[in-house]
């Protein structure tokens, strides 16, 4: 049996306390606050930044303070943007099946998507509305920390390749006609018709240090709680429950179940796989 | 009963939590090993196996329903528990706290996988240091082998399935290229290092 057993020379590009410190720095530096994230996930980014360009703390620190810019997109990278149009299909089925037909009740129906990045999961809710005719009745928020990503979500023009993969996604969940009905190719690129953005507005809003902005019908925050710790979880719930109207749902990412029994008492379940919840108390 | 030297029982004695990663073909033999742990195992034993997120499976609550351990997937923010068996969820990376608990993170795959079992390998390692025995299995990819190095280069004990009795050999044979120092195991010996990990708790 071949056996080498090392001591343990490897060390970390930054260490937990590190990067305790670092987030402080920033806070100081730019005002967003990283605190409350979760750590293993920020370390990850922070390391694979320091990898890429060859950087020890020290010089990350110093272009941290030295360069804006490079700042700015030091925030863009720490934080998680991946998004996809009508990630997974069986929340979007649950969503048409089980809250449209309840929404259409309402005379107007405000729909907030909370961290909603580069815009594709408000644009998929938009396509849905439009095809059950309550796009009309419907205006729809989309907000991030991150005014880079905003950028993109406003201009709706996405990747070929990855429009493909949308298809697909958009077939799976059940929708009626056809996705390209809802953008137009342009220079090898999709891009989101006009007639779908009207009654949408993309802005900055921060989950951390935010209030409430406005009263929903319908909010969506999806695979974004899981990058905060409990405490911040908590708070961001509490102030999505404020910021719901009366019966108005809540969907959260298929793994970001609403547990703690103090928040769950206000809202009942309406699916249980996809996350949904209604407001009921 | 497999010869394991001082040292290597010192790092069973001392781990934090047991890993395993898998892929392509890997599957039965995770399967084997998890129906077969006793109730009250002396670790937390985290699985990373590649599936689509395509079609559901329900691999956790078949062992669950098999093994007399606990095996369920992990959730966020759940704290590890020993003696439990945690699946990470398709389509997200499974990523350590500090303070014990889980998080998930839907970040780019990498080396097309999501779950990837480098991203688990490193994170457990950053909270845990020494105290990680990791073990790759059969697998179609090298996710993997950069984990292992990762946990090998701060002392952790990795073990990783011989590519001979491998079903697919590629995601063993890339962890032996890159990372030297582990232990390789056929499966009759991985079988009875599972049963090592038992007995010397005891």
């Amino acid at each position: 049996m071949e056996e080498f057993l090392h001591t343990g020379s490897g060390a970390d590009t930054i260490s937990f306390e590190e990067l305790d410190e670092l987030v402080l720095w920033i806070n100081k530096l730019h005002g967003l606050d990283f605190r409350d994230y979760s750590k293993a996930s920020l370390k990850r980014r922070v390391t694979r930044i320091m990898e890429l360009r060859n950087l020890t703390l020290f010089d990350l620190k110093s272009l941290l303070i030295n360069d804006f810019n490079f700042l700015e997109e030091f925030i863009i990278e720490i934080t998680v943007n991946v998004t996809e149009m009508f990630r997974d299909p069986s929340f979007y089925r649950a969503l048409r099946e089980k809250v449209l037909p309840y929404l259409a009740s309402f005379q107007r129906i405000k729909v907030w998507n909370a961290g909603c990045s580069t815009g594709e999961e408000l644009y998929s809710f938009a396509i849905l509305f439009a095809q059950e005719k309550l796009y009309n009745r419907a205006f729809l928020y989309g907000t991030d920390i991150n005014t880079h990503v905003l950028e993109i979500a406003k201009r709706g023009i996405y990747d070929l390749k990855q429009m493909k993969h949308y298809i697909e996604n958009y077939v799976t969940s059940g929708a009626s006609g056809t996705l390209a009905d809802y953008y137009t190719v342009e220079y090898g690129a999709a891009s989101i018709n006009h007639s779908l953005k009207k009654n949408i507005l993309f802005s900055v809003h921060n989950l951390v240090s935010d209030g409430v902005f406005n009263e929903f019908q319908l909010i969506s925050c999806r695979n974004v709680l899981i990058y905060f710790n409990v405490e911040l979880q908590k708070q961001v719930l509490n102030l999505f429950y404020k910021s719901l109207c009366p019966l108005g749902f809540l969907c959260l990412g298929s793994k970001e179940t609403m547990r703690d029994p103090e928040l769950s008492k206000y809202f009942k379940i309406v699916d249980k796989t996809e996350n949904i919840y209604q407001k009921i108390a | 009963m497999l010869n394991l030297t001082s040292n290597i029982l010192d790092k069973i004695l001392s781990a934090e939590a047991l890993l395993i990663g898998c892929s392509a073909g890997g599957f039965n033999l995770v399967y084997e090993l998890v129906s077969a742990l006793p109730a009250e195992f002396p670790l937390p034993v985290v699985v990373i196996i590649h599936r689509s997120r395509r079609y559901k499976s329900s691999i956790e609550e078949l062992l669950d329903t098999k093994s007399q351990a606990c095996v369920k997937l992990a959730e966020d923010k759940e704290v590890l528990k020993k003696g439990i068996v945690y699946f990470a969820p398709p389509d997200y990376h499974l990523l350590l706290e500090p303070e014990g608990c889980f998080s998930l993170d839907s970040s780019e795959p990498v080396l097309f996988s999501r779950p990837s079992i480098d991203v688990t390998f490193k994170s457990v390692s950053d909270v845990y240091k020494q105290n990680v025995i990791a073990m790759l299995f059969s697998g179609a990819n090298e996710d993997g082998a950069e984990g292992l190095c990762y946990i090998r280069d701060r002392g952790g004990l990795i073990v990783i399935q011989d590519p001979k009795s491998a079903e697919v050999r590629r995601m063993p044979e890339a962890a032996l290229n890159k990372c030297r120092g582990g232990l390789v195991l056929d499966n009759v010996a991985i079988h009875a290092f599972f049963t090592s990990i038992t007995s010397c708790y005891k």
